[in-house]
């Protein structure tokens, strides 16, 4: 790809404000994302990173956009995906666990209550510190409004590329050929 | 228990002190810590606050889709488990040895994965810290304040794991959740061009290998009071270890050492680890803590990890990363080096083995053709061990003769480390915040503690856990999604009255 970026038009000289998450996924999403490989050199000039796993800043603050890896398995993934919502002027659901759950969505047909008691025989322990779990994942969608679905397991180096380079230069991000995968 | 620090005497009326997330390792993680009126350190303790449920999940799926699903255990080392996987299924058919070609192509892919992951874990990740303070300015500490300060450094990071992501494309069909390895064997040789392409690149890699080697020991040697006391305890080791002694992050026999480097366990069958391992539960995290049953849980955890195997093995087999293992033996002065920043330094010497090995197999024909696929008498059960980043990896199937799994147990490699990563922070919590006003840049070294070990603590949160549980999921209209209940016995209901499927 040799797309060149172009600055967000809305903001002028401004840099593009970002904040990542991953829920409940796996970091590959992340891990595609960091993918872009040198072009990241070129990114860091047009976009700011604001909480996310690659920094120390712990609350999202005011951002233009949210990238979410992963679906929602306990309480503390949803308190996380209303912040990014409430934060992120667009909130993009990234990889097939943010859109329908992905594989951690498996255990969605068991009996998480008999699993917990088969597991730990000698009793379910508590602890406050361990967020609530919820009884089955889900996708982000069904809680807080999303803007758009990058879809993938995880989406391409060049999926994210495109779309970023989409959304910089102020146009509707569009996958071109070969950039939709659900694998 | 008898560690210290695990549990405050008297909890009640103590002052709380949460790092949520552990930022720079992947968000399933908390530290909390409990202080008196005097700020005197009281209870400290490394949360793994997530549930996946893999290991039940996999069961009843059939055995040949399992090294493709647990890849999505964790996306730094997907490789890892997509190889674990593999072997033990590789046992369960009886095809065991694989194929020359089928093992050297997933050789490569491994060891491309330890490049990219160590890279990753270095550069990206625990770099900020090494290079610009503990205490740093938070806005600046993370991979884009290296990039606009030491550009060139992080430039070699950024090639160096996209080196090793080529080498994982070209064996496995994709960086990450590739496809290439299949119970008995491979389903694909590396093409000639792409073979070509990484043949091209591998001097310059190995040069950028030897120059990451160089950088963390230089930072070892620049503030060696640092770096040889931050976070320091002794433990024993573990890892895999070739028949000869070599270091061998594909396979081998399990070997441990006490704190002293003396052999407590060597040559172990990798299919006899549950007669030599045993697992233990705590309340307050979703993480088990694995020891050596010989030894009873207080005396018998271990840490794994490039640490662990740099040490454990006898020699590396490669000259340019056993000439850096002689340098770093030599720290320890005859003893074995416990300091939990110098895994950064063994992690690339690892890293530059890893390039020596892969320009070693992009020679060897046999990953351009060959065989496949081996087949066998089938046993219907497992185990597959790997050293995989950041330590022994073990998976485990039970599989029926209808080809549907009927038993899985995983210990990950964060898991086999739980114990010491506990022990780091406390040890960091002692020296540094005990009796202190609570600052950014103090509790940050709890989380340099826990990035030595551990980028991303994904893998840990396979396990079923214990946690909590009475919650409801609202959608935006206020419609309830999802609500279930635990009663006071501790036995777990569904609210039956609420729509606990997913909506239509
Ligand atoms: S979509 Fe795939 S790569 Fe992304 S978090 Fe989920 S399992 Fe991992």
């Amino acid at each position: 790809m040799t797309t060149t970026l172009t600055p967000y038009p809305a903001h002028g000289p401004r840099k593009l404000k970002v904040a990542t998450v991953s829920l409940a996924g796996c970091f590959g999403c992340h891990m595609s994302f960091l993918d872009i490989d040198e072009r990241l050199l070129e990114l860091i000039e047009h976009i700011e990173f604001d909480r996310s796993p690659l920094t120390d800043i712990k609350t999202v603050g005011h951002c233009d956009l949210g990238l979410i890896e992963g679906g929602l398995c306990n309480a503390e993934n949803v308190q996380v995906l209303r912040e990014f919502r409430a934060h992120c002027k667009t909130l993009v659901a990234v990889g097939a666990c943010a859109i329908n759950g992905g594989l951690p969505a498996q255990r969605n047909h068991l009996d998480l209550g008999r699993l917990l008691t088969d597991v730990y025989p000698q009793g379910v322990p508590n602890d406050p510190e361990l967020p609530l779990l919820l009884n089955h994942v889900h996708p982000i969608h069904e809680v807080v409004h999303v803007d758009y679905f990058l879809p993938g397991c995880p989406p391409s180096a060049d999926a994210f590329w495109s779309f970023l380079t989409d959304l910089m230069a102020g146009r509707t991000p569009h996958l071109g050929h070969g950039l939709i995968h659900y694998d | 228990m008898a560690f210290d620090l695990e549990t405050a005497a008297t909890p009640e009326g103590l002052r709380r002190v949460a790092i949520d997330p552990v930022s720079r390792v992947e968000g399933h993680g908390k530290v909390t810590i409990l202080l008196d009126e005097a700020n005197r350190v009281q209870q400290v303790r490394l949360h793994i606050v997530e549930f996946r449920g893999f290991e039940k999940f996999i069961e009843g799926r059939p055995y040949w889709e399992v090294p493709v699903m647990v890849q999505r255990l964790c996306g730094i080392c997907p490789v890892s488990h997509h190889l674990a996987a593999s072997k033990a299924m590789d046992r369960v058919l009886g095809a065991h040895p694989v194929t020359p070609s089928a093992e050297k192509i997933r050789r490569l892919m491994h060891y491309g994965q330890i490049l990219q992951s160590h890279a990753l874990h270095f550069f990206h990740l625990s770099s900020p810290d090494l290079l610009f303070g503990f205490d740093s300015e938070v806005q600046k500490r993370n991979i884009v304040g290296v990039i606009e300060k030491h550009p060139d450094i992080a430039k070699k990071g950024v090639m160096l794991r996209k080196f090793g992501q080529e080498v994982i494309r070209v064996t496995a069909g994709k960086r990450v959740h590739g496809t290439g390895s299949v119970p008995g064997g491979m389903n694909k040789h590396v093409s000639r061009a792409d073979r070509d392409g990484l043949q091209r690149d591998i001097g310059q890699t190995l040069a950028w290998a030897q120059d990451a080697v160089t950088i963390a020991r230089q930072l070892h040697e620049s503030n060696a009071v640092l770096y040889d006391g931050f976070g320091s305890f002794r433990s024993n080791m573990l890892s895999l270890v070739r028949a000869d002694g070599a270091m061998d992050l594909y396979d081998g026999g399990l070997r441990a050492r006490d704190a002293a480097g003396n052999i407590l366990l060597d040559g172990a069958s990798d299919q006899r680890y549950l007669d030599l391992i045993a697992e233990e539960v705590r309340p307050w995290t979703y993480m088990k803590f694995p020891h050596l049953k010989s030894l009873g849980r207080e005396a018998g955890w271990y840490r794994v990890g490039p640490l662990a195997r740099v040490q454990n093995c006898d020699f590396i087999p490669t000259p340019l990363a056993e000439a850096q293992r002689q340098a770093f033996i030599a720290r320890g002065h005859g003893v074995p080096v416990h300091a939990t920043l110098a895994y950064h330094w063994a992690r690339m010497i690892e890293a530059l083995h890893a390039a020596e090995v892969i320009e070693q197999l992009l020679a060897d024909p046999d990953i351009l053709a060959g065989e496949l696929m081996s087949t066998g008498q089938r046993v219907g059960e497992g185990v597959g061990i790997i050293e995989a980043p950041r330590g022994t990896l073990i998976h485990h199937y039970r599989v029926g003769d209808d080809d549907l799994v009927t038993m899985c147990n995983l210990i990950v490699s964060t898991t086999h480390n739980n114990q010491a990563m506990n022990e780091a922070v406390r040890s960091v919590a002692r020296e540094y915040l005990d009796g202190q006003e609570l600052t950014e840049g103090l509790l940050n070294r709890i989380e340099v503690a826990i990035r030595a070990y551990d980028p991303c603590l994904s893998c840990a949160t396979h396990a079923l856990g214990q946690m909590p549980l009475d919650v409801s999921l609202l959608d935006a209209d206020g419609t309830v999604l999802d609500h279930v209940l635990k009663s006071h016995d501790g036995s777990l209901q569904r609210d039956l009255a609420a729509p606990v499927g997913l909506p239509a």
